[in-house]
């Protein structure tokens, strides 16, 4: 449904966006997660043809972004960072606009307007000023007004930014019901909105995509996997070379005296290296066990490290 | 078309919640009755003296179009240089501001057709302000006999030129993300333009044609006496498409920021 491909995004001389590509199939709801500026709301604002890509391709429903905006327009429904909203207007005057200016014919206006109302949970608010509501009823004007011309895909830009907790369970709650028909991409850079509402996850930092892939096959590829954080008085590179011949190892990380080692869970090294490390007297000093998963895949790409 | 309408619609309904336009409509009808009141004071005078002369079997009495209505709409245009501005500077400044500029640029519409909705929004609002000064003109109607063609070109006059100064007045709106800025911009740019005329009025041969040419009271000053030329229309509305089209491409280009 959404596929972006290569794309690159400049300011300037500043790189936002560079050569990120993923795609997100027809009913799934990915998160784009990332720390604050790495890029996911100048990826969100591409994709809803706010703004222009410097290179590569992004399509939407089969539609191309560049040569057909309109009709990608038409199928997507946009929750911007900054919720956009006419102070002056009453929530419910606001809902007309916005359905006129997303082309719902006249005679249908009134009906959509008061479904996105009853959806939103908007009903109790209807006539008051949007100056004068909360930032909660505010949010949710955001997302019913991204709702109202029933859209295919929804691209919602950090939807439970700045709401208190029963909030945020209420929009999640939201969110996963309208995922149900719909494609839906929302970023965030909180992990656990990713593994509360979304299907999918595509993590990026400094404009790179670290990873793209639906959370069923993330989990499954730490399930089966263990592993231990060593930390040795000297010799960290030495102890790092000896591990790695260990055959059932398979993935060793050394930072000064400190080393992460990861195996498939059948097979457990720890015995070998325990006695690499006694035999080549590098002084152990601690040793204890992690099991690897997605906040390591995520604290690694804030932190800028890589993931193989 | 629909498109531009729901735009200026929505745009009109907020200049009449909005204090500023109501400040701004004030002021306007003020000014419009002052000068107006001020046009038949002098009427009233150059009559008395006409009278006197003509007693002495010298001269003929005043025409009210040239010393009520000419002096009227002379005054008028310079106050719209002072109320345009504030008319125009939210229009898309605003929109930058709060973000609401994110939701009509993802929407299934074309610049053409939001640049189209706010221009025309604002010229509605200019329209009814024209409208609601003509109550004086009509009691001028009732009370003497005056010419109405000239009154008439006056008054498409004052439209062309509150269309061309709200056509500059949205360019800057659309520079800028400052109210203020884009108000203080638009009225520095319509001074300047208005003391082209008084090079005009000073200079000789060549430059005269120029600035002549270029003066925007130049080309309104033949309208409000009556005289409509196409050249001055022609002026005016390529003055207005130019700005409109310069409008829509800073708004098209800031997707390539």
């Amino acid at each position: 449904m959404i596929v972006v491909d290569h794309l690159t995004k400049k300011y300037g001389e500043l790189e936002a966006v560079r050569g990120l590509s993923f795609t997100v199939d027809k009913g799934k709801i990915w998160g784009l997660l990332g720390p604050n500026g790495s890029g996911k709301t100048t990826t969100m604002r591409i994709l809803t043809g706010y703004l222009a890509a410097t290179e590569g391709r992004v399509s939407v429903g089969g539609f191309d972004v560049f040569e057909q905006p309109n009709q990608v327009k038409m199928i997507i429904g946009y929750l911007p960072e900054n919720v956009p909203l006419y102070p002056e207007m009453t929530v419910s005057s606001y809902l007309r606009f916005v359905a006129e200016i997303k082309q719902i014919p006249r005679s249908k206006r009134r009906e959509a307007v008061a479904r996105t109302l009853e959806a939103a949970g908007l009903e109790t608010v209807r006539n008051r000023l949007l100056r004068n509501i909360s930032r909660g009823f505010k949010q949710r004007v955001g997302i019913a007004q991204a709702l109202i011309h029933d859209p295919q895909v929804l691209i919602l830009d950090e939807p439970t930014i700045g709401l208190d907790p029963a909030q945020i369970v209420e929009i999640r709650q939201l969110i996963k019901s309208l995922g149900r028909e719909r494609t839906i991409m929302l970023s965030t850079h909180i992990l656990q909105e990713v593994s509360q509402t979304c299907d999918g996850v595509a993590i990026i930092n400094e404009g790179r995509l670290i990873v793209s892939s639906s959370l069923a096959k993330l989990a499954s590829s730490f399930a089966d996997r263990e592993g231990i954080v060593l930390k040795v008085r000297r010799g960290g590179r030495e102890a790092a070379a000896l591990i790695r011949k260990v055959s059932s190892v398979d993935k060793v990380e050394q930072e000064g005296t400190e080393l992460r080692v990861e195996w498939a869970k059948s097979c457990d090294p720890r015995e070998e290296i325990l006695s690499i490390i006694s035999q080549k007297e590098l002084g152990l000093l601690e040793m204890r066990p992690t099991t690897p998963s997605m906040e390591d895949i995520y604290l690694k790409a804030i932190s800028g490290g890589t993931v193989q | 078309m629909k498109n531009l309408w729901s735009i200026a619609k929505r745009e009109l309904q907020s200049y009449f919640v909005s204090p500023i336009a109501t400040i701004v409509g004030a002021i306007f009808l003020l000014f419009s009755g002052l000068f107006f009141y001020l046009g038949v004071l002098q009427f009233e005078y150059y009559s008395n003296y006409s009278q006197q002369m003509m007693s002495y079997g010298y001269g003929q009495m005043p025409n009210v179009n040239q010393v009520v209505f000419t002096f009227y709409f002379f005054w008028l245009q310079l106050i719209l240089i002072l109320i345009i501005p504030l008319l125009t500077m939210k229009l898309f400044a605003e929109e930058k501001r709060t973000g609401t500029e994110e939701l009509l640029l993802t929407s299934p519409l074309s610049v053409g057709q939001i640049v189209g909705g706010k221009f025309l929004a604002s010229l509605l609002f200019f329209l009814v302000l024209l409208l609601l000064s003509g109550l004086s003109v009509l009691f001028s109607f009732l009370y003497g006999n005056p010419e109405l063609l000239p009154i008439l070109s006056g008054y498409l006059g004052l439209l062309l030129v509150g269309a061309a100064f709200i056509s500059l007045g949205l360019l800057f709106s659309a520079l800028t993300e400052n109210q203020i800025i884009s108000a203080v911009l638009t009225f520095g740019t319509l001074l300047i333009l208005q003391f082209l005329y008084y090079v005009f009025l000073f200079t000789s041969g060549f430059l005269k044609n120029i600035f002549g040419s270029l003066s925007f009271t130049s080309h309104f000053v033949n309208l409000i006496q009556g005289n409509l030329d196409t050249a001055d229309l022609v002026y005016f509305l390529s003055f207005t498409f130019f700005a409109l089209f310069l409008t829509h491409s800073a708004i098209q280009s800031r997707r390539w920021r």
